[in-house]
């Protein structure tokens, strides 16, 4: 089969691989319709996430069909149309039991700290990804669910992670009406958290990034008032004055390690001496009000990352957090893109065959020709 | 104001909200939301037919962090630790807690000789690595470089160009170093 592997740091190309093979009774074999490249992928991509090793297969945002399935599997039959969320989990763990799937304890043997994921790196736990003509989908009971026959496969795989993540990164905020929510980074986890934040009686929501295609994306999909960084001279300052120096309510990071504008927080994130560039998380923690609550999607690496913890302490904030349960969201998720209050779809602007995925990568990765969310389709090569 | 006990006035009421924006609203209950509570007891396990999952077979030494009780009973298979680079993960695992950042730092630099061998094998293999086409580059003829890149006020654009240098140099430097006092070593036993 074709697959994408990676080559190292800022390389990627597409190799001829075996077919999964399963590997465990309850495992499943799919064929690939349609994938994407998350955000989180391009810190794979850049080579600042530990253990990840040449020659392994990205992504975690994919849809299909059953082509093989173990024998203890009773909820798939071959040929069934399935969508199956990021996170690979067990749903029999202290974590599953408690609805907490992005903690699983008994899918990643390679940490504690983090559950299972496709395709990122064994840090969380070693699995090849979607971006790929077949995968190996473990737990097939558990995670994978049939498409509704009305759902687009488009719709479908923007529910595998980003949507729900920006969803749940709004609940997080713990939103009650009125409250203004500002949300850091118009990436697609970023857009629909705005969009999200709406649905929960969010006042006002703001959405700061850099690059105005997003930004623009943010007023015309979100609804979002936006804020372009690089026009002011302090994050804080401006968003003290725009709420008439109360501070926001809610704060949203969803950029993680990777966050722009600040060089030095950059460099030392790219030479892998802090964890993740926290510029983000710190305007978050600069912008909210005294007692707020900042909620936290983006994704950082293992190691410490240069927080401005002492103001948040000061500033009695709740910080939340957490690798975003998916398969939890979907029955609400799929009442609002049946009713039309969401339209996930709206927001891919490339869609790349598989065999041209490197210039995905680096489309995606040096934000150039709009791209905002792209997605694969191994069936085009 | 802020300095009294008032909350600033809202722009817009719920109602102008409700009529602008589809949805808004409709999860206004935060306790009528998917994820709360955090912790939500399910009964159903999700699917789970089993109390613990059966048990894959291990067919190689499976590495694991050594804050796990016991291999996990389901586990990724991609890309078995090979050569020194595996030498060095499995090292990490079987010392470092994932709380030691020793452990961290010897899984990057395990990474960055796995990349400059595999690099240096494909040409042996006979598939060597293509940089034009692996980096995706050939893609900027498909968008507009110059323009999406500057005059837009992008913050990204001053540090780009030297990403791949920062990320990749110091592991180059690292790996010579260690070469040079690996030579030293031996040229004073010799």
């Amino acid at each position: 089969m074709r697959a994408m592997v990676y080559r190292g740091p800022y390389r990627v190309r597409v190799e001829e691989k075996d077919i999964p093979p399963i590997e465990h009774p309850n495992d499943a074999i799919i064929r690939v319709q349609m994938g994407a490249i998350c955000g989180s992928d391009l810190h794979l991509y850049h080579g600042l996430v530990p253990d990840t090793r040449v020659g392994t297969t990205f992504g975690h945002e994919f849809i299909g069909v059953v082509h093989e399935v173990g024998s203890s599997v009773q909820n798939l039959k071959v040929g069934d149309r399935v969508m199956v969320p990021f996170n690979i989990f067990c749903g029999s763990c202290w974590f599953c039991a408690r609805g907490l799937y992005g903690n699983c304890h008994n899918t990643n043997p390679n940490a504690t700290a983090v559950g299972a994921i496709y395709g990122y790196s064994h840090t969380t736990g070693g699995y090849d990804g979607g971006q790929a003509a077949f995968v190996r989908v473990p737990v097939a009971d558990v995670g994978p669910t049939l498409i509704p026959e009305w759902m687009s496969d488009e719709d479908a795989v923007m529910l595998t992670d980003a949507l729900p993540t920006g969803y749940f990164g709004a609940q997080l905020g713990d939103i009650v009406q009125g409250d203004v929510v500002v949300v850091f980074g118009a990436g697609p986890v970023g857009l629909y958290a705005a969009k999200s934040a709406w649905l929960m009686g969010a006042g006002r929501v703001i959405v700061v990034d850099h690059i105005e295609d997003r930004l623009e994306k943010a007023r015309t999909f979100a609804h979002a008032e936006t804020l372009n960084f690089t026009t002011v001279k302090d994050i804080a300052v401006e968003m003290k004055k725009t709420t008439d120096f109360l501070g926001a309510d809610v704060c949203i990071d969803a950029v993680g390690a990777e966050a722009d504008g600040g060089f030095m927080q950059h460099v030392t994130t790219k030479l892998k001496l802090q964890g993740g560039s926290p510029i983000a998380l710190n305007w978050a923690i600069d912008s909210v009000r005294k007692g707020g609550t900042i909620s936290v999607v983006g994704v950082y690496g293992p190691v410490f990352s240069a927080v401005k913890f002492g103001d948040a302490m000061q500033k009695g904030l709740t910080l939340r957090m957490n690798q975003t349960p998916v398969k939890r969201q979907w029955p609400r998720l799929f009442e609002h893109v049946k009713s039309g209050v969401l339209k996930p779809s709206e927001i891919i602007t490339h869609r790349i065959p598989l065999e041209h995925i490197a210039e995905g990568y680096h489309l995606f990765s040096s934000k150039l020709d709009g791209c905002i969310k792209p997605v694969v389709i191994p069936s085009a090569s | 104001m802020t300095y009294t006990a008032a909350k600033p006035p809202l722009p817009e009421t719920p109602e102008q909200l409700r009529a602008r924006i589809p949805g808004w609203g409709v999860d206004l209950d935060p306790a009528d939301r998917p994820s709360s509570p955090k912790l939500d007891f399910r009964d159903d396990l999700t699917g789970a037919h089993w109390e613990f999952p059966d048990r894959q077979p291990e067919k190689y030494p499976r590495e694991r962090s050594m804050e796990h009780k016991f291999l996990t009973p389901v586990f990724g298979t991609a890309s078995p630790p090979r050569g020194v680079s595996g030498a060095l993960r499995t090292l990490s695992y079987r010392k470092f807690s994932e709380a030691d950042v020793a452990h961290w730092l010897i899984l990057m630099a395990a990474d960055r000789v796995d990349s400059m061998g595999s690099s240096f094998t494909s040409v042996l293999r006979g598939k060597p690595d293509n940089p034009i086409t692996e980096t995706g580059i050939l893609g900027e003829f498909k968008a507009r470089p110059i323009r999406d890149r500057f005059g837009r006020g992008r913050a990204d654009t001053k540090h780009q160009w030297m990403d791949p240098l920062i990320v990749t140099t110091p592991w180059v430097l690292r790996a010579g170093v260690v070469y040079l006092v690996a030579k030293g070593l031996r040229a004073r036993r010799d």
